[in-house]
């Protein structure tokens, strides 16, 4: 469970997030959406320990990220906007890698990779250089690398961005399965996946909550019944002009 | 301690999966070999203590070939953005600078290892006093180690990798050359003994050379393990600085 309060980043004078509350429960899927710069990726690397925040608490499964990070980190798989990965390993090695430092060894650490490589679909690239990987599997794996300790709470930014249609799809099943045992966080820019994959959503603008509701709520909102329109008509967009206190970065 | 142990065993295994470390390795090897040979004069100068056919000379090839394997540690981390992931890994920030900072150092520890041949070398030609040269071996090792330190701390700052090389190599050859004999002798005509003294205590030299004479003196071992301990102190330090 994620339980985030008053949760503020200021980056200098600018204020990313801007005292976000929200909670996600087990078996719940929670899709995270708005424009860029709303505040998304800042949100998921403060819940996930990366970075501390300005002000606010957030409690992973009960355990404070702030207070104990280290029993709050065991608890989430992550996923970085960036897909980042060390790019002088073999996806095998870089899987086996992660799962040591998650703790796992011996025939364990072997499931864990066996299983992760299954369900992220990298066979067929298992002993190729991660150097030499597509965008595509090199967002794969590092989702893989989010999944190897079976983690209670996962939290992934853009899962779906670089991948193919069929991917998409898979990607989409499999966070709905796994919502149905674990708590998700995801966020996103395709208004498809709200329906595809979220049991709720929440539409963040400029680091505060401006929408939060399931789908059907979110599509009942906007009048239309089209996710696109109730986007447009909640967040800023770049061609107004913003807010002065907004403008400084 | 098994964290440590993980993060060592993937960053000594990047080393040599790619060509750099065997790269540095020969480049130290040939670069020592030329000195000792040439300015060290090592066949003719019938010293077989190594001290100043060899050892002498070490400090000029490790002051740039050593900032050259430690540039990646962060600046690598940094650029590529993982470390991201290990932030978010259950694992202390202390545990990744030690991994770090000891798979470097295995690097040097087995490049400097591989000089072995000069050693044969002097036991062959005569009878040298081989615990002085094991105490400058240990000495050439931790001076590798001190300037590894501070190159981890330079890359804590920059994800660029060449300014990475570029300063902390600034660092080093700077800490060789100030306390350099013929660079002493100038300024200790301008500067009063007890400055000049101050300076000296500070550098390489005095600390390296103590070592590769043969003697074991405690404020030499001091002077190579405050610098190691500050300079992943000051790291650890500033990567927590660079993430609020
Ligand atoms: N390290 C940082 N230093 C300064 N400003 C930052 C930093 N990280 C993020 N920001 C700013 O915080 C704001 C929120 O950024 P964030 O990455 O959270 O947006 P996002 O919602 O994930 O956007 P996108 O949809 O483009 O991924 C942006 O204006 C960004 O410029
Ligand atoms: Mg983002």
């Amino acid at each position: 469970m994620i339980e985030v309060e008053n949760l503020t980043k200021r980056f200098g004078s600018k204020l990313a997030v801007d005292h976000l509350s929200f909670t996600v429960e087990k078996g719940e899927v929670l899709g995270f959406l708005g424009p860029n710069g709303a505040g998304k990726s800042t949100t998921m690397r403060m819940v996930t320990g990366f970075l501390p925040p300005t002000s606010g608490s957030i409690r992973i499964c009960g355990t404070s990220v702030i207070d104990d990070p280290k029993a709050a980190k065991r608890h989430i798989g992550y996923l970085p906007e960036s897909a980042p990965l060390y790019n002088d390993m073999t996806v095998t090695g870089f899987l086996n890698f992660g799962a040591e430092i998650r703790g796992l060894s011996g025939a364990a650490k072997k499931e864990a990779v066996d299983k992760a490589i299954e369900t992220c679909f990298l066979e067929s690239v298992a002993r190729q250089s991660i150097d030499t990987l597509s965008k595509g599997y090199r967002h794969r794996t590092c989702l893989a690398q989010s999944l190897l300790h079976d983690p209670e709470v996962l939290i992934l930014d853009e899962p779906t961005d670089g991948l193919d249609p069929n991917q998409k799809h898979e990607v989409r099943q499999l966070i709905r399965r796994l919502g149905e045992t674990k708590v998700v966080l995801f966020s996103t820019h395709i208004l498809e996946e709200v329906e595809a994959a979220c049991t709720r959503a929440v539409i963040v603008d400029r680091g505060k909550i401006v929408v939060d509701g399931t789908p059907e709520e979110l599509k009942a909102k906007s009048g239309t019944g089209s996710l696109t329109d109730l986007f447009r008509q909640v967040t800023t967009r770049d061609t107004e002009p913003e807010a002065p206190e907004e403008d400084a970065a | 301690m098994k964290d440590v142990w993980t993060i060592y065993k993937r960053e000594l295994s990047s080393y040599f999966s790619q060509p750099i470390a065997y790269a540095i390795i020969i480049i130290f090897l040939l670069l020592s070999m030329v000195f000792a040979f040439t300015l060290g004069n090592f066949i003719e100068a019938g010293d077989a203590s190594l001290t100043y056919s060899f050892f002498l000379y070490l400090p000029f090839v490790l002051m740039v070939l050593v900032p050259a394997v430690g540039m990646r540690l962060w600046s690598e981390e940094l650029r590529t953005g993982t470390v991201e992931l290990i932030g978010t890994y259950p694992i202390s920030l202390w545990s990744v600078i030690l991994g770090k900072f000891k798979a470097a150092a295995t690097v040097w520890f087995i490049a400097i290892t591989l000089t072995f041949p000069i050693w044969i070398t002097v036991n062959w030609l005569g009878e040298p006093d081989n615990l002085a040269i094991l105490s400058g071996y240990i000495g050439a090792y931790l001076l590798a180690c001190t300037f590894l330190s501070i190159t981890l701390l330079v890359s804590a700052f920059t994800r660029d990798q060449v300014i990475c090389l570029i300063v902390s190599s600034a660092i080093c050859i700077g800490l060789v050359f100030a306390t350099f004999d013929p660079f002493v002798r100038q300024y200790s005509k301008t500067f009063s003994p007890e400055v000049k003294d101050a300076i000296t205590a500070l550098g390489v030299w005095d600390h390296f050379l103590s070592l590769a004479r043969g003697a074991f003196r405690l404020q030499d071992l001091i002077w190579f393990a405050s610098i190691i301990v500050a300079s992943l102190l000051g790291t650890s330090a500033i990567l927590s600085a660079k993430r609020s």
